[in-house]
């Protein structure tokens, strides 16, 4: 099947890409370069992380910053005016050079939207090599939101009833163990798994290694989930270098691609609880539909590949449970399989479908609008087979999931 | 003496006594329901180009989709009683509707009285109280009592 920048769900596809079937039939970019700031709790403004990941990647790529011709940031909601302007921010911080500018905010897939973003200038021939950039410095506990009576707000509400994002994450582990016979050790062995992976990632904020018992013996947060299961809030910072492919190839012979970016909304009637919703949409009058699933569909189809292609996955475990979840949506096996899967060791390392090999949310700690680069920042490298310690042998096609809260999400493809 | 009560959160459920019930709003075209009730006087649903709405009791009634308890407090703006006491929280579907609603469960309750599937019906509790009322919010209550 040809892939193409649009593909069958143009209908929801980011503006701006509806040119980029005649200028690239490939619908493919590559990534020339890519560069992280460690994760962490470093006490400084989050434009060093993003500069950092920036510079890291201009290095990487062997381009200059002054031959970047589009700059696209993923927002920060918690940094003031700076962090609403990241793309601006981040180009003054490098030195103003005249690129051409974008801002995205789409929540945790705001990294995503902010590549999409660069991917149409590139697709649409408007430029040839762009760079995007996101970082986040993050405040300790729970992510909460402004106080006042707010009601017209739903994140407002549900945290007035005291449903934090842990609530949700627990609903979908506790329905895992009602519906597939789930158990607290699968969770926590997910953790393990993951704790192990990041080991050796020098970007990871957490690297020690976990035994289930330690992990079940941690605070229980929201029953069956325990501190340890779920995901901090980190600081950090993660930039991606993206050219045409004509510009690859004047570079390099082996650059790896990036063949999709999805970035769909839900279709009404979503199914799902949704953060920060204290209601699913209702299917009285039409079908529901699963948002999740949906995400890693429409990637699928733009890549023209299925599940069956792909060699590993960096899925978002914002809590341990919702690996399961994720390896289920994307169709790594069927729903209700994922712990079997787990169980057999096929998504360890050196297993058959490696899952969150950098570590994941559980080594990172989430910082919102980096975690999607830093995704595609670890396929790059499995996918270069430069992963070190790490490194999924032979990895040729990787895939990310990620999700955000107003109904956002993204899946993005690589392969080399 | 009963202290007065007044709804935590205005408009989204009545205060009756007996059978209290969640606010919704019905698309009068397409029969969609919406909870909380419609801000806006447009249809939600891609398919429906309504623009009337009826304010509707939903059902009393539904089945536990899925449950937890909170174990840590919460953030503000929940207001926490001093020492923080644990909560159940589950997600009804409500049959009817065709969707699932998130809300405390009544206090006393946790996990382990709980089971996916499980019938339960909504009530009215407290959610915190200040000087004058009580502030009282709906929250899901087993309806066969407790296993």
């Amino acid at each position: 099947m040809s892939a193409s920048a649009t593909g069958p769900a143009a209908s929801s596809a980011s503006a701006g890409a509806s040119t980029a079937a005649t200028a690239a039939p490939s619908g493919e970019v590559a990534v020339l370069g890519v560069g992280m700031h460690p994760w962490g709790k470093w006490g400084r403004s989050f434009v060093d992380y993003g500069v950092k990941a920036a510079r890291e990647a201009l290095q990487d790529a062997g381009v200059s910053w002054r031959d970047v011709q589009f700059i696209s940031g993923g927002a920060t909601m918690r940094c003031g005016y700076p962090g609403y302007v990241a793309g601006a921010t981040f180009a003054q911080a490098l030195g103003w050079q005249g690129a051409e500018v974008n801002t995205s905010y789409a929540a945790c897939a705001s990294g995503s939207q902010a590549l999409a973003a660069a991917r149409a200038r590139i697709l649409s021939g408007q430029a040839e090599v762009a760079l995007v950039v996101g970082a986040d410095t993050t405040p300790k506990g729970f992510l909460a939101p402004a106080k006042g009576y707010r009601p017209e707000d739903p994140d407002w509400v549900r945290f007035h009833l005291g449903i934090t994002n842990p609530t949700y994450f627990a609903l979908y582990a506790r329905r895992r163990m009602a519906l597939y016979g789930a158990t607290e050790r699968d969770f926590a062995q997910v953790k393990v798994k993951n704790a192990a992976h990041g080991l050796s990632n020098p970007n990871a904020r957490y690297r020690k290694e976990l035994t289930v018992e330690e992990v079940l013996g941690s605070a229980m947060v929201a029953d069956p989930l325990r501190l340890l299961q779920i995901c901090a809030t980190s600081d950090g910072g993660a930039a991606v270098l993206i050219s045409s492919l004509d510009y690859a190839r004047r570079r390099t012979r082996h650059a790896v691609r990036i063949a999709a970016i999805s970035t769909v909304t839900p279709r009404f009637a979503s199914a799902e609880v949704e953060m920060p919703d204290i209601a699913t949409d209702s299917a009285a009058a039409v079908a529901a539909h699963s948002f999740r699933a949906s995400i890693a569909k429409k990637a699928y189809e733009e890549a023209g590949i299925g599940p069956r292609d792909v060699s590993l996955a960096e899925v978002y475990d914002l809590a341990s449970s919702m690996e399961l979840d994720w390896m289920e949506y994307l169709g790594l096996c069927g729903p209700g399989e994922a712990e079997h899967l787990l169980r057999s060791g096929a998504t360890r390392i050196g297993g058959r479908i490696p899952v969150n090999a950098s570590g994941g949310l559980a080594c990172f700690g989430e910082a919102v609008p980096a975690q999607a680069l830093a995704q595609v920042c670890e396929l790059t490298w499995q996918l270069r087979g430069t992963a070190g310690a790490r490194q999924v042998q032979d990895a040729k096609v990787g895939i990310t999931a990620n999700l955000g809260l107003f109904g956002h999400g993204s899946s993005v493809i690589l392969k080399r | 003496m009963t202290r007065p009560r007044a709804a935590a959160i205005e408009g989204w459920y009545t205060l009756d006594e007996a059978a209290p019930a969640l606010i919704g709003s019905r698309c009068t075209a397409c029969g969609t329901y919406f909870f909380p009730p419609l801000q806006s006087v447009f249809c939600r649903n891609p398919e429906c180009a309504g623009e009337r709405f009826e304010r509707v009791p939903l059902s009393r009634t539904g089945r536990i989709w899925s449950f937890t308890d909170a174990c840590y407090q919460p953030p503000e703006p929940y207001v926490a009683a001093q020492p923080f006491v644990p909560f159940a929280i589950a997600a009804v579907e409500l049959d009817a509707e065709k969707m699932i609603v998130l809300g405390q469960v009544v206090s006393g309750l946790g996990v382990k009285d709980l089971r996916v599937g499980m019938q339960v019906e909504l009530v009215l509790e407290t959610l915190y109280a200040d000087a004058q009322v009580d502030k009282v919010v709906w929250k899901w209550k087993p309806a066969g009592g407790v296993p």
